[in-house]
């Protein structure tokens, strides 16, 4: 509060404050700086209309914005996460949970549902990285293994947009080795040669990136991601020197042939229709 | 300070350094002195396992990275005296980190694949600290295939702070890396018995740790970040990784007592490094178990079990 406002009563402060601009209606592109129009950012999919930088979304956006409106079922949305270790760290982790819950409005941080992408059928999943940043628990590893199950019995093609820091340390061995059963549920999907998609979306590091994220039969990234194995901050610290520029993004990642493409998300619909349908070995989808 | 020692064996450090100082007074003096150097030895022997039945998972975790604790290849002279190292991934590089050939193992040829600790400081650069390259994990794929075609069981040895965080591994994909061999191994068409026998480290621990029976060393410890690494992330300081030790339950016991591993191998008193032909030993019996188990099943049945071990693995609950 300027000098000039703390003169002014605080009845009219208030008043000024109740008729001026919405907070957030306003959003600044974190790349450009452009000051952009919340509406019409939500309408681009949260791609910066000035620069197209890719602005992380939500998991239940994102499958909203990607399967066929209003055709989303979700799959196994009512698994909580056990705390078998009675993990505690500076706050427990069951605390920590609640807290995520609440402030993120989801169980756990993957978002699975069937539904349909331009009139085909699809398993599509999404993780949620402001829930606990996208880490993978026991809860994230058993739904997709369900999503995959589901995909698998039903022929379905699987989808899956990552966005995960890795594994939860808070469930110790137990997220480590749902880097195992994720890739067995995999393996079980590629008996049926139902095709899976993985988007990796910014970012996607550790546990996530190291097991279902780069099993796609196809693997596709959103523009500038930051995606790889270790965190930057881990190498910089090991190797000790100053990482290269654009290292660990989507377009190092095509360069050294770790993607087959990176996908505008504006284009991700289109993309993946067509792609489906070519595995599938079904007409064009009509647009 | 003596090397073979860590802190909080001390006490123990102590009463053997005495041992030794009486052995070297010795001959010359009254006949006693072998009954008191008996009497020491009986002392520092249950000290030694007064000490070991209560130790926290920190002190689990510096035995596991003891510098003494034999290695992969180590194990393999004990256990396979005529094991023949193969090289290389085919496609990049022979990464020290990771070895693996074959051997037989009570006459019955096996493939090993572990990773490799260095002994001395110039060894343990050559080795990386036991830190794969994507070309240790693919050469670690090859040699599994290589298994396959031939019908050779696989039994692999565990020792890793965890896969290397390099600007190289990442540019050659090291997470892909990883995730191949997971999903490789979970359908690999023959028994694969992983052993951790040091460091469980994370990820790069687990590309070559999926399969029928996941066995652990006494001492040896099994995590998804290093106590230390935890420790700096949620405490903000690594010096609380004892705490973080504990809380991740990192020991062979903890994971034994979750149901995450299926059998915890007894180590010699005071650990491998101890007596390393007793804990070869020990090792070879448990192997020897599971291998028979292993073989006498159905391939297709081996697999649908290690798939129904794998699915099964999870804390969770429907809300």
């Amino acid at each position: 509060m300027s000098w000039f406002e703390k003169l002014i009563p605080s009845r009219i402060t208030t008043e000024r404050r109740r008729r001026s601009v919405p907070e957030g209606l306003w959003i600044k592109c974190p790349q450009c700086s452009a000051q952009l129009y919340r509406a019409e950012l939500e309408r681009n999919l949260h791609v910066c209309p000035k620069c197209t930088h890719h602005m992380r979304v939500g998991a239940r956006d994102r499958l909203e914005m990607f399967l066929d409106a209003g055709s989303g079922r979700e799959i196994a949305e009512k698994l909580v996460a056990q705390d078998p270790l009675k993990f505690r760290d500076t706050k427990r982790y069951r605390d920590r949970l609640s807290q995520a819950q609440k402030d993120v409005g989801e169980r756990d941080a993957l978002l699975a549902m069937s539904g349909t992408l331009k009139g085909q059928p699809v398993v599509a999943c999404a993780f949620e990285f402001r829930f606990m940043g996208g880490s993978m628990g026991s809860v994230v590893g058993e739904k997709f293994c369900r999503a995959a199950a589901w995909s698998r019995d039903n022929r379905m093609p699987l989808i899956c947009f990552s966005s995960s820091g890795g594994a939860r340390m808070q469930e110790a061995l137990y997220s480590l080795l749902q880097m195992a059963k994720t890739s067995a549920a995999l393996a079980a999907l590629a008996e049926t040669r139902t095709p899976f998609v993985s988007v990796l979306t910014d970012p996607t590091t550790g546990g996530v990136s190291a097991s279902l994220a780069m099993l796609g039969d196809i693997n596709i990234a959103e523009p500038g991601a930051l995606i790889g194995f270790a965190g930057p901050r881990v190498i910089e610290q090991t190797v000790r020197e100053t990482l290269p520029e654009g290292f660990q993004r989507s377009e190092f990642l095509l360069e050294h042939g770790a993607i087959d493409m990176i996908v505008d998300r504006r284009e991700m619909r289109d993309m993946l229709a067509a792609l489906l349908a070519k595995l599938l070995k079904l007409p064009a989808p009509a647009d | 300070m003596d090397m073979k020692f860590l802190d909080f064996e001390q006490p123990i450090a102590e009463l053997e350094a005495k041992i030794d100082e009486l052995r070297f007074v010795g001959d010359d003096s009254e006949i006693n002195i072998s009954d008191e150097i008996a009497r020491l030895r009986s002392k520092s022997e249950s000290l030694t396992r007064s000490i070991f039945s209560s130790l926290t998972a920190w002190q689990v975790a510096q035995l596991a990275r003891h510098p003494l604790r034999p290695y992969t290849l180590d194990y393999l002279a004990m256990l396979a005296p005529d094991f023949q190292e193969l090289h290389g991934d085919r496609m990049y590089a022979d990464d020290p980190a990771i070895v693996g050939g074959i051997g037989r193992l009570d006459g019955k040829p096996v493939m090993f694949i572990g990773q490799q600790k260095g002994r001395d400081t110039k060894e343990r650069v050559r080795r990386n600290y036991g830190m794969a390259r994507p070309e240790g994990y693919r050469k670690a794929l090859r040699l599994m295939r290589l298994a396959e075609k031939f019908r050779l069981p696989l039994v692999t040895l565990i020792d890793t702070p965890g896969a290397y965080p390099g600007i190289g591994a990442e540019e050659r994909g090291q997470s892909e890396a990883i995730a191949r061999n997971l999903l490789e191994m979970v359908r690999l068409r023959t028994p694969v018995i992983a052993v951790v026998i040091g460091e469980g480290g994370s990820g790069g621990a687990l590309a070559i740790g999926v399969g029928d029976r996941v066995v652990m060393l006494e001492y040896s410890v099994y995590s998804v970040i290093s106590p230390e690494g935890c420790a700096s992330i949620l405490w903000k300081s690594a010096d609380k990784a004892e705490l973080a030790a504990e809380a991740m339950g990192i020991t062979a016991a903890r994971l034994r007592s979750l149901g995450l591993v299926d059998e915890v191998v007894k180590e010699p008193l005071g650990g491998a490094h101890r007596d390393p032909e007793a804990a070869a030993g020990l090792l070879r019996t448990a192997l020897m178990s599971h291998l028979r188990e292993l073989e006498a099943m159905d391939l297709g049945e081996l697999l649908r079990r290690r798939a129904t071990r794998l699915e099964g693995y999870g804390s969770f609950r429907e809300g």
